[in-house]
């Protein structure tokens, strides 16, 4: 993992997330409306939704068992834990306090294991209820101060969340990209949650501070607004050195919650600690204690599927690529892991596979249409040097286009045959008859010039030679 | 006077029609509501609509309710679907709400006629009906006096004759005390018997839906009619309810009845001596008299005055203006919050919310509401102690008769002074009833308040019943 973003001087940036992701439950935490993206504003509303006088949360019973899978999938210990209402006003929370859990979370005490085995801590996953959506017009900025009136959408009021909070373990931007990314594939591999960041199913708030090895802890700043793993990344590196620069040139940094603008690529102060609300937390005399039952635990603990992580360890030594390699991660993100083992299945090269589906399967899901029988035929007509690997991608496309097929047929329609290797090697001579000032540069080390002479071969074959003979050619020619 | 149980057994058995027994309330409240002011609202046409439906009912042979053609008036806040619902504020003044509470729907399945929304001390913050933003409720036994509160105008429309029985809330007495004051028998059932849901919450913890009535066996009828689990409320209690009217007429022989040694001071001789009337006549029934100790007694209610306003002022944040109710514009956000409570929330609201804010706060919560917490504690053990000795306790309901309006309003402590006797019961989570047991100096009524454990009703209704055959 390469280290550009490392700050200058040796300054360490410390970094922890709390993510909310909200849980792909049918109806809200609270009541029984309709927990659904994209609705009429204000249909799925109803008397607790609305924070109505005299109306009662009652817990949704899934929303609990979602946030177990969470907590379990994150090595957490799920125990038993109580509400707290967190008081503040906003007209977008509806009761003017949010129903939230404070001291006694769900889960406490798991991890996330990133690419390169390293652990980041996660201190909890709590339950909690969503805010409706205030949309402000008039006014530059598009927030409440100054705007002309603001509507206001209680869909989303009241729709379970869990907020996983990280202890500050993470070191790097791309460290914190690589967890975001982790969680999501965790995330969708419980069906906790659809965690679409764009969609705001999944949001980050960043907290972000810098210090020198052996001295405490900086003053820390919350990012908010950041709403792609991208921008997780870009937030960090703007706010850390920006935090640097200011230390060094004898500023402090002040406790405050930030906001992140993807246009500009900046933070900018949205309250500072002396703002902040007192929230006023006390247990919430509306609901009861939550103790789930252990064999509840147990249960939901069994029905895990493998996670994201083990899937892509026994992929990689299936196929014997990199386990932190970039085929297995995205076939393993898109669940495309069991349609590669079918294909190996149906007598299919292992690393092809999954090479292939990783490069040509984005648009295919986890149950592709192209029968495993027919890409495993495909992997061994180029593993046989029957088509180039160049050919082999033509074929690949023709293959996805049909939805299938015989694919040696194809490759005969298209004309495709490889060529031998003598026929080979009179082009790669009459290449470098051709190119002489190539093929010196390239002798005298030029590792460039390989480019223009097998470019040469590959032309004058019309793409029947394969790249990777015509340039085992070369540089037996040249060592000889 | 009528019984419940005798109007719902008459227009049954088809020998009362239920739009006469409608038409004999509302010519009774034609007649002195003007001078009494029970009423927030009287849904008279919708009473007459709902008693000729019964009617035709009972023509058809159809079945109906234990409590048919029963009229029945709901404390103002009590969500009644279209039906304006204010808690006495000006904050909520017009607001209508979408839903029934669910005591609603139980008493409207059951047969009931609601003849209207009484009136309470503003959000049920209150001792004497006073803090009503649409002006106090008299008391029927003497016009110059309050009827008690919270919840005086439910108390008073079934002393005046209004109604046949009424719903209350109490949170710190707010059944019992305007109960005691108004000569009528008031019930708070053990937290989590009857559902809060849609219920308009003043304090969460300590809030609960009970009956005002002209007896003991009236009581026990509604209390089993709205009484029972409701999915809709995480708080309720899970199991069926106790069978009340069963036990009515079993007597006090053997039962063990706690009398507390350490009684806060400042109760007035005359109901003192009231109590000490009732004992004697349990005892002459065949029960024993055990003294206990409940030492916590003194802290009640200043841990009631941390704990109520707390829950209080995070319950009443909604009112915002933003969704519902009475907004006052400004210029921005926080000025029309600001704009809007100030007009719409009278003192004693206001004082609360203040005072619970306070003891919420960073840096406060331990030296007050984490305080007040722990002394609701240490009197839970108390109870639970004297419960081990003891069946049911005997106090007195309040501390005095019907005080004259004004006497207190000046000065909120002395107000809150009202609740001694009753505001254990809330920390505690149990039951307790105040029963009419004789008058004091002025003739003003004096109640005795039977106390019992959590669902512990049985014994506390054996009790009652037997007062009332003594009184």
């Amino acid at each position: 993992m390469s280290e550009v973003e490392a700050l200058p001087n040796g300054w360490q940036l410390i970094v922890g997330l709390e993510v909310h992701v909200e849980l792909a439950t049918k109806t809200k935490m609270f009541s029984a409306s309709a927990n659904r993206f994209g609705d009429e504003p204000n249909t799925n509303i109803d008397p607790v939704t609305l924070g109505l006088p005299g109306a009662l949360p009652v817990l949704n019973q899934h929303a609990i068992e979602l946030a177990m899978r969470i907590g379990l999938a994150l090595n957490c210990k799920v125990q038993p834990c109580t509400f707290h209402r967190k008081n503040y006003f906003y007209p977008d929370l509806p009761k003017a306090y949010q129903i939230t859990q404070y001291d006694h979370p769900l889960n406490v005490d798991g991890f996330l294991m990133l690419p390169g085995d390293v652990r980041i801590g996660v201190e909890r996953a709590h339950l909690e209820e969503d805010t409706g959506k205030s949309t402000h017009f008039g006014g530059s900025s598009g927030r409440i101060h100054g705007s002309d009136y603001s509507l206001l959408d209680y869909n989303r009021a009241g729709v379970p969340l869990v907020e996983i909070v990280s202890r500050p373990d993470i070191r790097t931007s791309e460290q914190a990209r690589q967890y975001v990314a982790e969680l999501r594939s965790i995330l969708l591999a419980v069906a906790a949650s659809d965690a679409k960041m764009e969609e705001g199913s999944m949001r980050c708030d960043v907290n972000v501070s810098v210090h020198k090895p052996g001295t405490p802890f900086g003053t820390r700043c919350e990012i908010k607004n950041v709403n792609s793993i991208r921008s997780v990344g870009r937030a960090i590196d703007y706010e850390s050195r920006r935090q640097v620069d200011l230390l060094e040139s004898g500023g402090t940094i002040r406790q405050e919650t930030r906001h992140w603008d993807d246009s500009t690529g900046r933070t900018e102060t949205l309250r500072t600690k002396e703002d902040a609300d007192d929230y006023r937390y006390f247990l919430e005399p509306d609901l009861v204690p939550l103790v789930p039952d252990p064999a509840w635990i147990e249960a939901v603990r069994a029905a895990l599927p493998v996670l994201p992580a083990a899937r892509r360890k026994a992929l990689a030594e299936l196929c014997g690529v990199d386990k932190d390699g970039e085929s297995a991660l995205v076939v393993v993100e898109r669940g495309q892991d069991d349609y590669v083992r079918a294909v190996i299945s149906a007598g299919g090269d292992a690393r092809r596979a999954v090479i292939y589906v990783q490069q040509a399967f984005a648009e295919q899901g986890s149950a592709p249409k192209v029968p495993a029988k027919d890409l495993a035929a495909l992997t061994i007509l180029e593993r046989d040097a029957k088509v180039t690997s160049t050919q082999a991608k033509t074929l690949l496309a023709d293959l996805i286009e049909a939805g299938g097929g015989d694919v040696v047929a194809m490759a005969a329609k298209r004309g495709f045959e490889t060529l031998d290797t003598s026929a080979v090697e009179a082009m790669v001579d009459a290449a470098i008859a051709a190119e002489p000032g190539a093929w010196k540069k390239y002798c005298d080390g030029e590792e460039k010039a390989l480019g223009a002479l097998v470019g040469a071969v590959m032309k004058s074959s019309k793409g029947k030679a394969d790249g990777k003979i015509i340039t085992a050619l070369l540089q037996a020619k040249k060592s000889s | 006077m009528q019984k419940l149980v005798e109007i719902a057994s008459n227009v049954s058995n088809g020998t009362l029609s239920a739009s006469a027994v409608v038409e004999q309330y509302l010519a009774q409240i034609s007649a002195r509501e003007p001078e009494i002011h029970a009423f927030n609202l009287v849904t008279a046409d919708q009473a007459r609509l709902d008693a000729a439906k019964i009617d035709i009912d009972i023509k058809a042979g159809k079945e109906v309710g234990a409590l048919a053609g029963v009229p029945i008036a709901l404390k103002d806040n009590m969500c009644t679907r279209g039906v304006e619902t204010t808690c006495s504020s000006k904050i909520l003044q017009g607001w209508k709400p979408p839903y029934d509470a669910t005591v609603v729907t139980k008493l409207r399945a059951a047969g009931a006629v609601i003849v209207g929304k009484t009136n309470l001390d503003e959000f049920a913050m209150g001792s004497s009906t006073e803090n009503s933003a649409f002006g106090p409720t008299r008391n029927p036994h003497d016009i110059s006096r309050v009827p008690g509160g919270s919840s005086g105008g439910s108390a008073a429309a079934v002393s005046a004759g209004f109604a046949a029985a009424s719903l209350g809330s109490d949170t710190g007495g707010s059944i019992r005390q305007p109960a005691a004051l108004c000569g009528v028998v008031g019930v708070k059932p053990t937290y989590g018997l009857v559902s809060r849901y849609g219920l308009v919450a003043f304090a969460s913890s300590l809030d609960q839906i009970g009956p005002f009535t002209n007896d003991v066996r009236d009581a026990a009828t509604l209390l089993e009619v709205i009484s029972g689990h409701d999915p809709m409320d995480s708080t309720s209690i899970p199991q069926p309810a106790p069978s009340l009217v069963s036990v009515l007429d079993q007597g006090v022989k053997g039962m063990r009845i706690g009398r507390v040694t350490d009684l806060p001071e400042g109760c007035e001789t005359d109901v003192l001596e009231r109590l000490e009337a009732a004992f004697d006549a349990l005892r002459s029934a065949g029960a024993t008299i055990v003294d206990v100790e409940l030492p916590s007694l003194q802290y009640c209610l200043t841990a009631y005055y941390l704990i109520a306003p707390a829950e209080a002022s995070s319950n009443l944040a909604r009112y915002d203006g933003v969704r519902y109710g009475n907004r006052v514009d400004a210029a921005d956000l926080n000025a029309m919050y600001a704009a809007t409570r100030e007009a719409g929330f009278g003192e004693e609201v206001k004082r609360r919310i203040m005072l619970g804010t306070y003891a919420l706060s960073a840096g406060y919560y331990d030296a007050y509401y984490g305080k007040a917490l722990k002394v609701r504690r240490l009197i839970s053990d108390d109870f639970a102690r004297a419960y081990k000795d003891v069946d049911t306790i005997l106090t007195p309901t309040s501390p005095s008769t019907a005080f004259k309006f004004g006497s207190k309003t000046e000065n909120p402590l002395a107000m809150y002074l009202c609740d001694v006797f009753t505001i254990p019961t809330n920390l505690a989570g149990h039951p307790a009833m105040s029963v009419p047991f004789g008058v004091g100096l002025d003739s003003m009524p004096v109640g005795v308040q039977v106390l019992a454990s959590t669902l512990g009703e049985q014994a506390m209704f054996k009790v009652a019943a037997e007062l009332e055959r003594a009184s």
